[in-house]
């Protein structure tokens, strides 16, 4: 489910709020748009794909992470490249990328990491 | 390569637009197409070739909106060389366990393959989109898309536009309108983002609001809630194969990332560590979701050489972005899966079109894509991907050109191919919607009683949930269990008669509501009547698949669901076919 719009980054276009086939976003009025229904997020990756300032991150868990989860860590997912990944990998970025760590580098970087989040998903859905 | 730029098509008439947003929306339209996936702009740019005012209505966002906008331009096409057909239907016709019908197929990948040829013209390899979108040969006179997810929706929106269709975003339909002699005329539904209602009188309607996944989080899926089924049942149209339409796809765990080509010739172990054995997970995924009712299931792509990865990673880069996300390589480590219910998107029920004008019987209303049956394509198997995606193509231009034939009054020929005739300069729409009646039998309409509060339409889709999206009660079937849950769901629905109703976008989510409680069912029912194991459907107190039942089923009705067996028999090649006979369910 998306779990980032960063602020810094968003232009105020207003794309995802068009975007967004559930309709998860609102626009505000000279603002940056707000996730206003969280829960009909159907993690389709579409706003992060479609976000010309890269400024989205979807996480790819299908329910909302814990607050600590890592893939929740704005200024770690920053500082690795990972907001605007999709758009990258459907080719659709067209400036260099941002962050100065290569898009491709992975979060978290182990195998470990990894179980440890799906063992909090287990608990989550249980 | 030139660009062929068709004349525009004329526009619709806007009968009220008022910054008054308590006045709705008003236009005339020759062709209204609710849906804005493949199928529903396939069939928008036909009907505007056959030169018909277009309008085109999406819940979401079309170009963005829906499960093929995620997913991959893997379409199924075979060039129309005999060889080459019985090989690749006949295949499909084994893993569909015959009750499939080749004309369909044939006729199906003629236009899949004819159209795509379209493609190039359109500018489909110009976008620069740094080259990755080519339409190019994987072998002698075969043709293949290849490019990332989300361009073909994107390119076919912009079609859609340059072919002087009206979109219209985040305004779902909710309702057909009929005019006096119970042809539909029109549709109403809501601009959740003006916050305004529209009402839209047409010369004829094409459904292509996609199949449904009773919102399971699949990749897109949740847009496809049944609307269309619902719609097409309450003005008489009928459904077919709905008893498959439990089809789970593997993700890796926890996620929606259920495009997964390369799963279905992984390793798995279960829980303990012990290796999946699987047959064709095609056609069943039975022993992987078995070993998943007992503990975590892993999985890995084993069967690739490291040569081939980097090409493997591009080929589905929506994919890969998860487990890079999750930093896991699928190649080189087991990782856990789970499943996400696909009802009948990459299951094949759906609404019956009787012929291949795309018509469901009911004068003025066609269908197309995943919202109509694919079980004439691909029978108990998924038609997931190249299958589902030629038949959005062959579907959405049947319906699309049918559907601007008969809004020029012109009625609809057997093949329901128009004739190039050229432009309409004659409009049959001419019903403003005021004049049009109604046709929702649930979920709408609080003007008699009392709208309802979120609780209840939450309790309707969670109880819709609770029966259709685990793995014990929908991939493994028995009376018992069917039985069961058709009570539960019968009692919602007539519950619901009570409950679901609401004013502006809470009519959204009640119809959203009524609409999957009736998928399921007829999805419930239908499987109830199938007393046998074939293909996706699996009966754990019928395991064998018995050939008295190589048919396909009919289904349909709203307070009462019937069953019955479908007087049109399969049509099978030259590959041995069972006996048939009209045993009855």
């Amino acid at each position: 489910m998306i779990e980032i719009l960063n602020a810094d980054r968003c232009t105020e276009c207003d794309i995802c709020v068009r975007i967004c086939p559930t309709n998860v976003f609102d626009a505000v009025e000279g603002g940056v748009p707000v996730i206003a229904r969280h829960s009909d997020c159907q993690t389709c990756f579409q706003c992060e794909a479609y976000c010309p300032a890269d400024a989205i991150f979807v996480a790819p868990s299908r329910i909302p992470l814990r607050p600590d989860s890592p893939l929740r860590d704005e200024d770690a997912l920053l500082a690795a490249g990972q907001l605007g990944l999709y758009r990258e990998r459907v080719g659709w970025r067209t400036t260099p990328v941002i962050s100065p760590a290569p898009p491709t580098a992975p979060l978290p970087s182990s195998t470990i990491d990894y179980h440890r989040t799906v063992e909090t998903l287990h608990r989550s859905t249980s | 390569m030139t660009t062929v730029r068709p004349p525009r098509a004329p526009k619709p008439v806007i009968l009220t637009d008022s910054a008054d947003l308590t006045t709705p929306l008003e236009l005339l339209t020759d062709v209204l197409v609710i849906g804005g996936g493949p199928a529903a702009t396939w069939s928008a740019i036909a009907a505007a070739e056959s030169g018909a005012s277009v309008v085109l209505v999406d819940k979401g966002h079309c170009g963005s909106s829906g499960v093929a906008a995620t997913s991959g331009v893997g379409h199924w096409l075979v060039a129309p060389d005999t060889e080459r057909r019985n090989e690749e239907i006949g295949r499909r016709e084994r893993a569909g366990a015959f009750i499939t019908d080749r004309t369909w197929t044939d006729a199906a990948l003629d236009v899949a393959w004819h159209r795509t040829a379209e493609l190039p013209g359109w500018g489909w390899e110009r976008r620069g989109l740094r080259g990755a979108n080519r339409l190019f040969g994987t072998g002698p006179a075969d043709r293949a898309f290849n490019g990332p997810a989300p361009d073909y929706l994107r390119f076919l929106r912009g079609k859609v536009k340059r072919s002087g269709v009206v979109i219209l975003d985040h305004s779902p339909a909710l309702e057909l309108l009929v005019d006096s002699a119970g042809v539909v005329s029109g549709a109403r539904g809501y601009q959740r983002q003006v916050g305004r209602a529209w009402a839209i009188g047409a010369g004829a309607v094409v459904l292509a609001t996609g199949g449904t996944t009773w919102k399971s989080h699949s990749l897109g899926g949740d847009v496809n809630t049944g609307d269309g089924h619902l719609m097409g049942a309450e003005v008489g149209a009928h459904l077919s194969s709905m008893e498959f339409s439990n089809f789970y796809g593997m993700v890796p765990f926890g996620t929606s990332m259920d495009k997964n080509g390369f799963f279905v010739h992984a390793s798995y172990w279960d829980h303990t560590g012990a290796p999946i054995e699987y047959a064709d997970l095609h056609v069943s995924r039975s022993e992987l979701l078995a070993a998943s009712t007992r503990g975590t299931i892993t999985a890995q792509f084993t069967q690739f050489t490291e040569d081939l990865w980097p090409q493997l990673r591009a080929a589905m880069p929506n994919f890969f972005m998860v487990t890079d996300k999750l930093g896991v390589n699928p190649f080189t480590e087991r990782f856990p899966i789970d499943w996400v219910n696909e009802g009948t998107v990459r299951g094949t029920g759906g609404l019956h079109v009787l012929d291949r004008s795309g018509t469901v019987g009911v004068p003025g209303l066609y269908a197309a894509g995943d919202v109509a049956a694919r079980d004439r394509i691909v029978g108990a198997a998924t038609g997931a991907g190249g299958p589902n995606l030629a038949w959005a193509i062959a579907s959405g231009t049947w319906s699309g050109t049918s559907a601007a034939r008969f809004a020029r009054g012109a009625g609809v020929d057997g093949d329901g191919l128009a004739a190039d005739d050229g432009r309409a300069t004659r409009h049959r729409h001419g019903l403003a919607p005021g004049a049009l009646a109604r046709t929702a039998a649930i979920g709408l309409h609080s003007d008699a009683g009392r709208g309802s509060d979120e609780r209840d339409w939450r309790a309707v889709v969670e109880s819709t949930q609770a029966e259709l999206l685990p793995i014990t009660k929908s991939a493994f079937r028995n009376e018992a269990s069917l039985t069961g849950t058709l009570a539960v769901l019968d009692r919602a629905w007539s519950g619901a008669h009570e409950t679901l109703a609401g004013q502006g976008a809470a009519e959204i989510r009640t119809r959203e509501a009524a609409a999957m409680l009736a998928m399921g069912r007829w999805a419930t029912r239908a499987a109830l009547a199938r007393t046998e194991s074939r293909g996706m459907h699996t009966r754990t107190d019928f395991p064998e698949q018995d050939p008295h039942q190589t048919h396909r089923l009919l289904t349909g009705g709203l307070d009462e669901v019937w069953v019955e067996v479908d007087p049109e028999l399969p049509v099978t090649g030259p590959l041995p076919v069972p006996e048939l006979t009209g045993a009855s369910s």
